[in-house]
C-alpha cells in the first residue's frame, strides 16, 4: 500500500521542481520574461547566442571534455577491474580510491593545478637542482586552451566515482566462477572479463557513464579552475551571463542553458554510438577466438594509471593540506619557510552553522531519497515493470539537464511561493540532486538481486514484507548504505542549488567554500577543502563499517 | 471560513501598517527604535579573510549597541546580490526580501539605480554620520563611476589603483612610470606581468587606466559611450594591448582570475609586478604570511584610478530600518579608523580626518599604516573613472578581440 505512494510522490517532489524551473528557463531563452519586458515569444535570444563571439569553440571545447573525460575515465576503470579484480593489489587500491569519491570536484581540481602548475609542487621537487629554474617557467599548462588539464581534474574525480558504482554492480555478478570458466578456457585475465563479464556490469553502470558525461559537458567549478579562459567552456560562460548585472543577459544566459541541454544531451548520443562500436569490437574479438594471453602489459597500464589518479588527488590534497597551515610559501622552497595556525584558529568557530546546516541538510535528504527510492524499487517488484522510459528519463533529468537550466526558474518557484529561505525548502532543492545519485547506486543492484531468495522466503512461510525486511534489506544492506553515502556526498557538494535556494541565509561548508576561494587563498581553500572532505568521508566510512560489521560472519557476502 | 478572512484581513492590515512606516533618517531616533530586534542581512563579496573578520566585528558592535543582529551573506560576486533582487521583483515580492544591505559601487549600483532597485528617497546624506563625509576632496563619494548618488547608497571606503613589486627581485629603478613604460618594461621582461581576466573587476579598471592615460580627450569618456566614436576613443587601448599581450605572463593565453590570485602569483615568482585598489594591500598581505617582507608599492606619478565603495539598500528590503543604523554605524570614525588599520583591512577611510573630533582624529593618526603602504600624499593624483557604460562595452570589445582566442 504503502510502496504505491512511491512512484507518485518521487515524480511530483523531484519533476514538478525540475520541469516548472526548465519552463522558467525555457520561456526566457526564447525571449518571454515580463519581469525584465520580454512579453513576445521570439527567436532573438538565440540570435544573440549565435553572434556571441567564440561560442562554438566554447561548446566544442564542452562536448569534448564530456566525451574524454567519460572515455577515459572508464577506460582506466575497466582495464584495471578487469585485471585485478580478485587480487590483493586490487583490494589495496580499492581502499587507496573509494575514499577520493568524497573529496569535492573544486578541492581536487585545486590540489591537482598546485601540483602540476609551473610554480607548483613537481616543479618545486626538481628546481632549482635539476631544472636549473630560479623562477616558474612561462608555460601554459593549467588553463590550457585544448582543455587537457580540465579533462584530467576530470578524470581523477570520475574514476573514483565510476570505479565505486562497477563495485557496487560487479557484487552482484558471479566473478569467481566466470573468471575461472574463462581461464580454463585459456583466456587471459583482461580478455576473460571483457568477454564474460563486462556486458552485465556495463549494462548496470551505464546511466552513472551517462551522468558523468552529463556533469563533464557541464561542470563549472572544475572548468574555472583548471579548463581553458579564452575562451572558456560553454557552461562557465552561461553561469557568468546569468551573473552578470545587466539583466538582459538573461535570455542570453537562458538561450545559452538550452544550448547546453543540447551539447549535453548531443554528447551523450554520441556515447551511445560509440557504445554500440565499442560492442561490435568486442564481438569481433571474441568471435575470431583470441585469448589475449599475454596481457601483463595491459595489466601493469591499468594498475598504474590507477595509482597515478589516486596519487596525484592524494598529493594535491597533502598540498592543500600544507597550504592550511603554511606561511610563508615562496617558489621554488618544497616546504613552507614558516608554519602557522592561523587559518585553521581562524575558520574552526566560524565553521559551527554551516556545518549543522551541511549535516541536517544532507543527512534529511539522504533518508528521504533512500525512503522514496525503495519505495519506488519495491513498487517496481510489485507490478513487475519498470516505469516507462519517460519516468527513468524524468528522474534522471537532474543528472542530465545542467543545473543552470532549471535553477533560476526554481528561485522563481520559491519566491512565486512566498516561501522565505528555509531548510525544507533547502532540503526539497537538495533532494532533487540526492535522488537520482541514490536511485542510480541503488536502483541496479536491487534489481540484480536474486529473486529466487524472495521465493526461498515465501515457501518458508514469510509475508512479503517479512522477506523485505529479513531478507533482501539485509542482503542489500552494502548497496543500501553505499547509495546513502553518495546521496549525502552529492548534498554536501551542492553549490548553486544551495545559493539560489538558501538565498545566502542557509551556508553550507561547501558555500563558504566557494565563497572564500574566490579571493584564491590557498590556505584557506586548504582548511575548506580538508573539511569539505571530512564528511562524505565520514559517510563512506560508515557505508564501509556497516557491511562489514553486519556480515561478519558471512563469508559469501564478501567482496 | 469568515474566521480566515478576518485573519486575512488583519494580516493585510498588519502588511499596510509596517509599509506605511518606512523609516526616515531624519527621525534618527525613530529609525533606532524601529531597527531594535531586526536581522540584517548584509550582501558582501566573501572572498578575503580579513574584511569578513572586520564585519564580524561590526556586527557584534551592532549588536552590543543597538540590538540589531548582522548576518553576512558571503558572495563570490556582488551581482548575485543585485540578481537576486531582481528575481524577487520578477516574482512580485516587493516587500520582505531577503537582501537588506548591498556592498557596491559602479556598474551593479548603475545597473539597480536604472532599474528602480534601490529603497528611495535618497538617505545616504541623511545619516548622522555624513557629517564627517570628505564631500570637499573626495567628490567620487557623490559621484560613483560619473553616475550621481543622489543618496542611494552610503560611501564606506576609498579604492586606488596600486602596484606592488618585490624589491627584492626587482629594481625599483627599472619600475614603469605609466602606461606606456609599463609596456617597455613587460618587453624587456617577458612573461613577468599580466591582469585579472575582463569583466573580473580588477581586470577591467586595468583597461580603463590605460584608456584614461592614452586617450586624446578624456572628457568623452565622462559621458556615456557614443558608438560613432567608440572604435576611435578606443584604438590606442587596442594597440596597447596588441603590443602588450605577447610580453605577458602566457603570451596573454591565461590570465589570474582575480588579484587575490594575483598576490598568489607574485608569491610564486610567477610575476613581478601586479596591481590592487587597496593602498594596503600588500602590509595587509605581509601582515598575514602571505608575500615576503620585501614587498613595497608604487604609483603612476600622472594618477591613476581612484574611486569609492558603497552600501546600497534594495527597494525592498526586509530591515530597511537596521540596515540604515548598519550603514551609519560603518560610515562611523571609530568603524571607519578600524577599517583603515591594516592589521584589520586597510581600506582608506571616506571621512575627512579635519572634520572630525580630536579624539576621533588620532584614531586615524595613530594608525600604522605598514612598511609596504604609500602614505595619502605620496598616492599620486587621482583618475576619474569613466561612465559605467565604458566599462561595459570595453569588456565586451576585449572578448571579442582576445576572450575567445585565435
Amino acid at each position: 500500500m504503502l510502496a504505491r505512494l512511491g512512484p507518485p510522490l518521487a515524480i511530483v517532489l523531484l519533476a514538478g521542481p525540475i520541469l516548472f524551473g526548465f519552463f522558467g528557463t525555457l520561456l526566457p531563452a526564447l525571449g518571454y520574461l515580463p519581469a525584465l519586458g520580454g512579453t513576445e515569444i521570439s527567436l532573438a535570444p538565440a540570435r544573440m547566442l549565435a553572434n556571441e563571439p567564440g561560442i562554438m569553440r566554447s561548446t566544442m571545447t564542452s562536448l569534448a571534455a564530456g566525451l574524454a573525460s567519460a572515455a577515459i575515465s572508464l577506460a582506466v576503470v575497466a582495464l584495471f577491474i578487469a585485471g585485478w579484480s580478485g587480487t590483493r593489489s586490487f583490494a589495496r587500491i580499492q581502499h587507496l580510491v573509494s575514499p577520493l569519491l568524497s573529496v569535492p570536484h573544486a578541492a581536487a581540481a585545486f590540489g591537482l593545478a598546485f601540483m602540476i602548475a609551473p610554480s607548483g609542487l613537481l616543479a618545486r621537487l626538481v628546481s632549482p637542482g635539476l631544472t636549473g629554474w630560479t623562477r616558474p617557467p612561462d608555460l601554459l599548462i593549467v588553463h590550457d586552451p585544448m582543455g587537457l588539464t580540465m579533462i584530467a581534474g576530470l578524470v581523477v574525480k570520475e574514476i573514483p566515482f565510476l570505479f565505486l558504482m562497477t563495485l557496487a554492480a560487479l557484487a552482484q555478478l558471479r566473478v569467481a566462477p566466470t573468471r575461472a570458466i574463462a581461464a580454463s578456457l585459456g583466456y587471459g585475465r583482461i580478455a576473460g572479463f571483457i568477454f564474460c563479464l563486462w556486458p552485465p556490469l556495463y549494462r548496470q553502470i551505464r546511466l552513472a557513464v551517462f551522468a558523468v558525461i552529463a556533469f563533464a559537458s557541464s561542470v563549472v567549478d572544475v572548468a574555472t579552475i583548471l579548463g581553458p579562459l579564452t575562451p572558456p567552456t560553454l557552461a562557465v560562460r552561461l553561469v557568468e551571463w546569468m551573473n552578470d548585472p545587466e539583466l538582459s543577459m538573461r535570455f542570453l544566459a537562458s538561450a545559452g542553458a538550452m544550448l547546453q541541454v543540447a551539447v549535453t544531451g548531443i554528447a551523450i548520443l554520441i556515447w551511445i554510438v560509440l557504445e554500440r562500436l565499442g560492442a561490435a569490437w568486442r564481438n569481433r574479438f571474441a568471435r575470431a577466438g583470441h585469448r589475449f594471453r599475454r596481457d601483463a602489459p595491459a595489466r601493469m597500464l591499468g594498475l598504474g594509471l590507477m595509482s597515478l589518479a589516486a596519487g596525484i588527488v592524494i598529493a594535491g590534497l597533502g598540498a592543500l593540506a600544507a597550504w592550511s597551515v603554511a606561511g610563508l610559501w615562496p617558489f621554488p622552497d618544497v616546504m613552507p619557510r614558516s608554519v602557522s595556525l592561523k587559518s585553521w584558529a581562524f575558520t574552526l568557530p566560524r565553521i559551527v552553522a554551516p556545518l549543522a546546516t551541511t549535516l541536517i541538510v544532507g543527512l534529511i535528504a539522504t533518508l528521504i531519497a533512500l525512503f522514496l527510492t525503495i519505495l519506488c524499487l519495491i513498487r517496481e517488484d510489485e507490478t513487475g515493470r519498470r516505469g516507462g522510459r519517460g519516468a527513468v528519463w524524468l528522474l534522471y533529468l537532474p543528472l542530465i539537464v545542467p543545473q543552470v537550466a532549471f535553477l533560476f526558474g526554481l528561485q522563481l518557484l520559491f519566491l512565486g511561493g512566498g516561501a522565505k529561505a528555509n531548510l525544507p525548502a533547502l532540503i526539497l532543492a537538495h533532494l532533487i540532486f540526492v535522488m537520482p545519485y541514490v536511485f542510480l547506486s541503488l536502483s541496479d543492484a536491487w534489481r540484480a538481486f536474486d529473486r529466487r531468495f524472495d521465493a526461498v522466503a515465501s515457501g518458508l512461510g514469510k509475508t512479503r514484507w517479512r522477506a523485505l525486511l529479513r531478507v533482501r534489506l539485509p542482503m542489500l544492506t552494502r548497496a543500501i548504505v553505499t547509495a546513502g553515502a553518495v546521496g549525502f556526498a552529492v548534498s554536501v557538494g551542492q553549490y548553486l542549488p544551495t545559493v539560489l535556494i538558501g538565498a545566502g541565509r542557509l551556508t553550507t561548508v561547501t558555500t563558504e567554500a566557494v565563497a572564500l576561494a574566490s579571493g584564491g587563498n590557498r590556505r584557506v581553500i586548504g582548511v575548506y577543502a580538508f573539511l569539505q572532505m571530512v564528511l562524505p568521508m565520514a559517510g563512506f566510512l560508515v557505508a564501509t563499517a556497516i557491511p562489514a560489521l553486519v556480515f561478519r560472519r558471512f563469508r559469501a557476502m564478501r567482496i | 471560513m469568515i474566521r480566515t478572512i478576518v485573519a486575512a484581513l488583519a494580516l493585510g492590515a498588519l502588511v499596510n501598517a509596517t509599509s506605511a512606516g518606512e523609516p526616515d533618517p531624519r527621525d534618527w531616533d525613530a529609525v533606532l527604535a524601529d531597527a531594535r530586534g531586526e536581522t540584517v542581512y548584509f550582501n558582501a563579496w566573501g572572498g578575503s579573510q580579513n574584511i569578513n573578520a572586520y564585519i564580524e566585528w561590526a556586527g557584534a558592535e551592532i549588536e552590543r549597541r543597538f540590538g540589531i543582529e548582522l548576518v553576512q551573506v558571503k558572495l563570490d560576486d556582488t551581482a548575485n546580490a543585485v540578481a537576486k533582487v531582481v528575481a524577487e521583483k520578477a516574482a512580485g515580492k516587493d516587500e520582505g526580501g531577503s537582501v537588506d544591505l548591498i556592498w557596491i559601487n559602479g556598474e551593479n549600483f548603475a545597473a539597480m539605480k536604472r532599474q528602480d532597485l534601490l529603497m528611495t528617497p535618497g538617505w545616504a546624506e541623511d545619516l548622522p554620520n555624513w557629517q564627517y563625509v570628505d564631500v570637499e576632496n573626495k567628490p567620487t563619494v557623490r559621484t560613483d563611476f560619473t553616475v550621481p548618488v543622489e543618496g542611494l547608497e552610503s560611501p564606506w571606503g576609498m579604492a586606488k589603483l596600486v602596484f606592488f613589486y618585490d624589491e627584492a627581485r626587482t629594481d625599483p629603478a627599472d619600475l614603469p612610470s605609466d602606461a606606456q613604460s609599463l609596456l617597455e618594461w613587460a618587453r624587456a621582461n617577458p612573461g613577468r606581468f599580466s591582469y585579472p581576466q575582463p569583466p573580473d573587476f580588477i581586470g577591467s579598471s586595468f583597461l580603463k587606466q590605460v584608456l584614461v592615460e592614452l586617450v586624446e580627450d578624456r572628457s568623452v569618456l565622462q559621458e556615456p559611450v557614443d558608438e560613432a566614436t567608440f572604435d576611435a576613443v578606443t584604438a590606442p587601448l587596442f594597440a596597447y594591448l596588441d603590443e602588450l599581450h605577447p610580453a605577458m605572463w602566457r603570451s596573454g593565453r591565461a590570465y589570474p582570475q582575480n588579484y587575490p590570485a594575483m598576490k598568489q602569483m607574485l608569491a610564486d615568482n610567477e610575476v613581478d609586478i601586479i596591481f590592487a585598489f587597496n593602498p594596503a594591500e600588500a602590509s595587509s598581505a605581509i601582515e598575514n604570511g602571505e608575500l615576503p617582507d620585501t614587498v613595497r608599492s608604487f604609483t603612476f606619478p600622472a594618477g591613476t584610478l581612484a574611486n569609492t565603495h558603497f552600501l546600497a539598500i534594495p527597494y525592498n528590503a526586509a530591515s530597511k530600518a537596521g540596515a540604515l543604523v548598519t550603514a551609519n554605524f560603518l560610515l562611523s570614525p571609530e568603524a571607519q579608523a578600524r577599517k583603515q588599520d591594516p592589521k584589520v583591512w586597510g581600506d582608506p577611510t571616506v571621512l575627512a580626518p579635519g572634520k572630525l573630533e580630536p579624539a576621533d582624529r588620532r584614531r586615524f593618526t595613530a594608525l600604522d599604516l605598514g612598511v609596504a603602504t604609500l602614505a595619502p600624499d605620496e598616492l599620486g593624483p587621482a583618475l576619474d573613472e569613466p561612465h559605467p557604460s565604458w566599462m561595459e562595452r570595453l569588456e565586451g570589445e576585449w572578448k571579442r578581440r582576445y576572450g575567445v582566442g585565435n
